[in-house]
C-alpha cells in the first residue's frame, strides 16, 4: 500500500489486514501509556482545505500515539483552495520532508491528483474528497460492524473475520456522499451486503451498477432486519432551490427517511446504528435513536483513531510494500503482551 | 515571388494518381498538362513526389479558440494560424470568447486584421450574439456582418444563449445578412457546477454530472425555433446520441439545421475522466461509448455535417491542478485530420472525399467562406492540403505549434501526417514543418524548434 485514496483500491485480503492491524492499535489504547514509538522521526502532515475538526483531530491523535511530527496545515478560505496551488502547497510540503500527507479537499480527485502528478513522494491518505471517497471512514465503519456482530469470546474484535453475510442499509443523501461511496466499495469487498435508501433525488444517475441494491422506502428496508443501520447526515441547505431542492422540506425527509424511536424499534435486537457524524439531531436522526443503546455512533470515534494509526503504520512502516501480512514482531505492542510500549518497535523507525 | 509546385502522382480526393501544379496562387493544371506547364517552368519550380498522398481542399475550421486579445499565454492569433496551416487548416474562425469579447465591429476587425498579417491561415472571426456573451442583449451583429471581418457566424460559445426570446430573435436578425447563429447547447440550469457527463462514472468519481439531456434539450428547442422563424441553425460540438437523433428528426422535417462534431467526441469517452487529469475536461463533456458509436454514424450518414476541432488552448496553470479546479478546453488543429482518418476513413465508414466534406467544403459553406472547400479543379484557388495517409506518428504535445499542451492525445499514436499546405498558392507547411519567414521578426521571437 503506497497511498489510501480509495476502498476501491484494496482487496479483501488487504482491507481485512487494515481492521486487523486496527484491532492491534485499539488493544494499546486502553493501556494508561498510549503512545507507541513506531513513528518516531517521521513527518505527517494534515492538509486540510476543508473544515473537518473531528478528522482532523482524530488523524492528528493517531500520528501522535505512534510518535510521529504531525503538522496541520489548514487552507480553508485561503487562495490555497484553488488552481496551481496545490501543487505548490504539494512542493513546500515535500521540501520540509513530509512523509505522508493526509489530505481532506472539497474537489474529487484531489488526493488522487496529489499522489500521481510527481509533486511529491510522500504518502498520501484521502480524509474525504468531494463526492469521491473517504476511506479511513468506511474503514472505521467497517471495523466497528466487525466488532458487534462478528465477535465473540475470545476473538472480540473479529480479527481475521470479513463481513460476510451481514446486510448493511446505508441511509440518506447518497449523491453527495464520500462516506456512501467508500463504504459501498468497501462492504461488498468484505461481502456484505448493501442497501442504499434515499429519496430519488439525492441518489446519482448511474448508480446501476453499484454493487448494492436500491430502495426509495427505509420502512421497507428496515422491515428486512438489516444488521446495521448507517444514517448520513443530510444537510438542511440540500431542501431550497440554491442548494439544489432536493426534497421539499426538512419535515417531509425526517418523516421517510428519519431515523426515529418508532423505526428504531423494528430493528432486530442485534442490529446496531451508525452515523459518520457530525449528526443533524431531529432531521436524520433523532435524539432518541442516536442516544440508544443500540447506536455506537461515539464507539465509531474511537474506532476511527485505531484504524487511522492502523493506515498510517501501513503506509510508513516500510513493509507495506510487499503486500504481505505483517509478521507477528513488526506490529508494535501485540495485543497479548501487556507491556511498555516500547519494548518492539524501535526496529521501524 | 511565390515558388511553382508540382505534385507529383498525388491522389486528389484520394483518387486515382495524377500530376498537380500549384502556381500562380491557383491549380494551375492537373493530370499530363501539369507536367507539361511544368517543362517549360521558371527556375522557383518546386516538384514534390506525393506518391501515395491524398490531396485534399484546404481544411476550414468553424470552431477555433485562439485567445487573442486577451489570453495571449495561452495562444496568439499567429501561433494559433500556425498551428492550424500545421494541421492542414487553411481558414479558420475564431470564436467570440476572448477579452474584450468579439461583439463590436472594432474588435472583429482587429482579429480578422491580425489574422491577415500573421498569413497563416484565413481568419473569420465569429461575433458575440449578445453583449459581452452576457446572454441579454443581442450585439451589433449588423455592424460585424457589414465589417471588413464580414462577420456571418455568431456564438456566444463557451455560453449558450439559453434565452429563448433572444435566441428567436438573433435567429431572425442574421437572415439579413445571410448569417448563421452557431449554438453552444447547454441549459444552464441543468449543468451548473458540472464536471463530466453524468453517467456510471460520474457517479463513481464524485464528480458533478452534465446530463446529456442538458444538451439535448437545447437543441430541441431550437430547431423548433429555427423552424419557426424560416432560419438557420448551426449546432456546436453537438456530443449525445440523442441529439443526433433531434437533428436527424429535424433534417427530416426539412429544417434549415447543420451540426458538427468534435475529433474529441469521435475518440475519447467519459472512462478518460477516472484519472482526474483535467487535461480531458472539455465542454461538452467526453460521453460515453454509445454516444461516440452515435456520432460516428451521424458523422458517417451526413446527420452531422461537419467536423470542427473546438480546439481550446489552456495555460499549464489552467490545467496542472486538481479537476474542478482546471479549465474546460482542449487542443486539436494539430491533430483533427488524424483523427478523422483513423475513426472514419480507417474504419471504412468514409472516403477521403467524404473527408474533405466534412473538413472543407461543408464547414466553409456553413460560414459563408469563399474560395475555400472548392473543388480540386483547373483555375480555383490554390487552397490546398497535402496528407501521407500512411504515415503514422506519435502524439507530443510540447513539440506541436500551438502555444499550449493541453492535448487529449499525448503519447497516442495517429495515422496520417499533412506534408504540405497552401494558402493560395503559398506553401504555409512543407516537409510537414511550417515555412516562418526568417525575415519577419514576429517568428524570429517564437520559433518553435523541433
Amino acid at each position: 500500500m503506497r497511498h489510501l485514496l480509495s476502498t476501491a483500491d484494496l482487496d479483501r485480503a488487504a482491507a481485512i489486514r487494515v481492521l486487523d492491524t486496527a484491532a492491534q492499535m485499539a488493544a494499546t489504547q486502553g493501556r494508561q501509556i498510549k503512545k507507541l514509538p513506531t513513528l518516531r522521526g517521521r513527518t505527517v502532515v494534515n492538509l486540510f482545505f476543508e473544515d473537518s475538526t473531528r478528522t482532523r483531530i482524530s488523524f492528528e491523535t493517531a500520528a501522535k500515539r505512534l510518535s510521529a511530527d504531525v503538522i496541520n496545515f489548514s487552507a480553508k478560505g485561503s487562495s490555497v483552495s484553488k488552481g496551481e496551488s496545490l501543487k505548490d502547497t504539494a512542493l513546500t510540503l515535500q521540501a520540509m520532508g513530509a512523509d505522508a500527507i493526509v489530505i481532506r479537499h472539497q474537489a474529487s480527485g484531489a488526493p488522487h491528483t496529489l499522489a500521481h502528478a510527481g509533486w511529491t513522494e510522500a504518502a498520501v491518505v484521502n480524509a474525504g474528497d468531494g463526492m469521491h471517497q473517504h476511506p479511513t471512514q468506511a474503514l472505521l465503519d467497517a471495523f466497528t460492524i466487525r466488532r458487534h456482530l462478528t465477535g465473540g469470546p475470545g476473538n472480540p474484535d473479529g480479527v481475521g473475520n470479513d463481513l460476510a453475510g451481514l446486510h448493511v442499509a446505508v441511509v440518506g443523501d447518497v449523491l453527495h456522499s464520500r462516506v456512501a461511496r467508500s463504504n459501498v466499495d468497501l462492504l461488498h469487498t468484505l461481502g456484505a451486503k448493501v442497501t442504499l435508501v434515499a429519496p430519488p433525488t439525492l441518489l446519482p444517475v448511474g448508480v446501476g451498477p453499484w454493487p448494492a441494491a436500491v430502495s426509495y422506502r427505509l420502512d421497507d428496508v428496515l422491515a428486512q432486519g438489516p444488521d446495521a443501520v448507517m444514517m448520513l447526515r443530510v444537510q438542511r441547505e440540500r431542501m431550497s432551490t440554491a442548494g439544489g431542492g432536493f426534497f421539499p422540506s426538512p419535515l417531509e425527509y425526517t418523516r421517510l427517511y428519519g431515523l426515529d424511536a418508532r423505526r428504531l424499534a423494528t430493528l432486530p435486537d442485534h442490529s446496531i446504528v451508525l452515523h459518520p457524524g457530525p449528526m443533524n439531531r431531529g432531521l436524520e436522526i433523532s435524539a432518541d435513536a442516536a442516544d440508544s443503546p443500540r447506536a455506537v455512533i461515539v464507539e465509531q470515534v474511537a474506532n476511527g483513531v485505531a484504524v487511522r494509526m492502523a493506515v498510517l503504520y501501513l503506509l510508513l512502516s516500510g513493509d507495506g510494500d510487499t503486500g504481505a501480512a505483517p509478521a507477528t514482531g513488526a506490529v508494535p505492542a501485540v495485543t497479548s503482551t501487556p507491556a511498555p510500549a516500547t519494548t518492539t518497535a524501535g526496529a521501524t523507525a | 515571388m511565390t515558388a511553382q509546385y508540382l505534385l507529383k502522382d498525388v491522389r486528389p480526393l484520394g483518387g486515382e494518381p495524377t500530376d498537380v501544379l500549384v502556381a500562380g496562387g491557383l491549380v494551375a493544371a492537373i493530370g499530363p498538362e501539369a507536367g507539361d506547364a511544368a517543362e517549360n517552368a521558371p527556375d522557383d519550380l518546386e516538384v514534390i513526389d506525393a506518391t501515395g498522398m491524398v490531396l485534399l481542399p484546404g481544411l476550414v475550421d468553424l470552431h477555433t479558440h485562439l485567445r487573442e486579445p486577451g489570453r495571449e499565454d495561452a495562444e496568439t492569433i499567429a501561433s494559433g494560424t500556425r498551428a492550424a496551416a500545421a494541421g492542414g487548416f487553411t481558414a479558420v474562425h475564431a470564436m467570440a470568447n476572448t477579452t474584450p469579447t468579439q461583439d463590436t465591429a472594432g474588435v472583429v476587425e482587429q482579429v480578422w486584421r491580425l489574422g491577415a498579417q500573421a498569413g497563416w491561415t484565413d481568419v473569420h472571426p465569429v461575433g458575440a450574439v449578445s453583449v459581452g456573451l452576457a446572454g441579454e442583449h443581442l450585439a451589433e451583429l449588423g455592424a460585424m456582418a457589414d465589417s471588413a471581418a464580414r462577420v456571418r457566424v455568431f456564438s456566444d460559445d463557451g455560453k449558450c444563449v439559453h434565452d429563448p426570446v433572444l435566441m428567436r430573435r438573433a435567429l431572425e436578425y442574421v437572415k439579413a445578412f445571410d448569417g448563421v447563429v452557431a449554438q453552444h447547447a447547454q441549459e444552464p440550469r441543468l449543468t451548473e457546477g458540472a464536471q463530466m457527463h453524468e453517467g456510471v462514472v460520474s457517479a463513481e468519481i464524485g464528480l458533478a454530472g452534465w446530463p446529456a439531456v442538458a444538451e439535448e434539450a437545447i437543441i430541441a428547442r431550437d430547431v423548433l425555433l429555427a423552424e419557426h422563424v424560416g432560419s438557420r441553425l448551426h449546432v456546436c460540438h453537438l456530443s449525445t446520441a440523442g441529439s443526433v437523433e433531434i437533428v436527424r428528426w429535424a433534417k427530416s422535417r426539412g429544417i434549415d439545421v447543420t451540426a458538427e462534431v468534435t475529433p474529441h467526441h469521435l475518440v475519447l469517452t467519459d472512462e478518460e475522466a477516472r484519472g482526474y487529469d483535467p487535461v480531458f475536461k472539455v465542454n461538452p463533456p467526453l460521453r460515453t461509448q454509445a454516444d461516440v458509436d452515435a456520432v460516428r454514424e451521424g458523422l458517417a450518414d451526413g446527420t452531422i455535417d461537419i467536423v470542427a476541432t473546438d480546439h481550446a488552448p489552456h495555460t499549464r496553470e489552467d490545467k496542472d491542478c486538481e479537476w474542478a479546479a482546471a479549465a474546460f478546453g482542449m487542443t486539436g488543429l494539430e491533430t483533427a485530420l488524424s483523427v478523422v482518418q483513423q475513426t472514419m476513413v480507417d474504419t471504412g465508414r468514409m472516403t477521403w472525399a467524404d473527408v474533405a466534406r466534412v473538413l472543407s467544403t461543408n464547414p466553409a459553406r456553413i460560414g459563408r467562406v469563399e474560395g475555400h472547400g472548392r473543388p480540386i479543379a483547373v483555375g480555383e484557388p490554390a487552397n490546398l492540403v497535402l496528407v501521407d495517409p500512411e504515415q503514422r506518428r506519435v502524439v507530443e504535445p510540447e513539440r506541436q505549434a500551438t502555444a499550449s499542451a493541453n492535448s487529449p492525445l499525448r503519447g497516442r499514436e495517429l495515422p496520417g501526417r499533412v506534408v504540405a499546405t497552401f494558402l493560395r498558392g503559398r506553401a504555409t507547411v512543407l516537409d510537414g514543418v511550417p515555412q516562418d519567414d526568417p525575415a519577419d521578426p514576429r517568428f524570429a521571437a517564437g520559433r518553435v524548434t523541433p
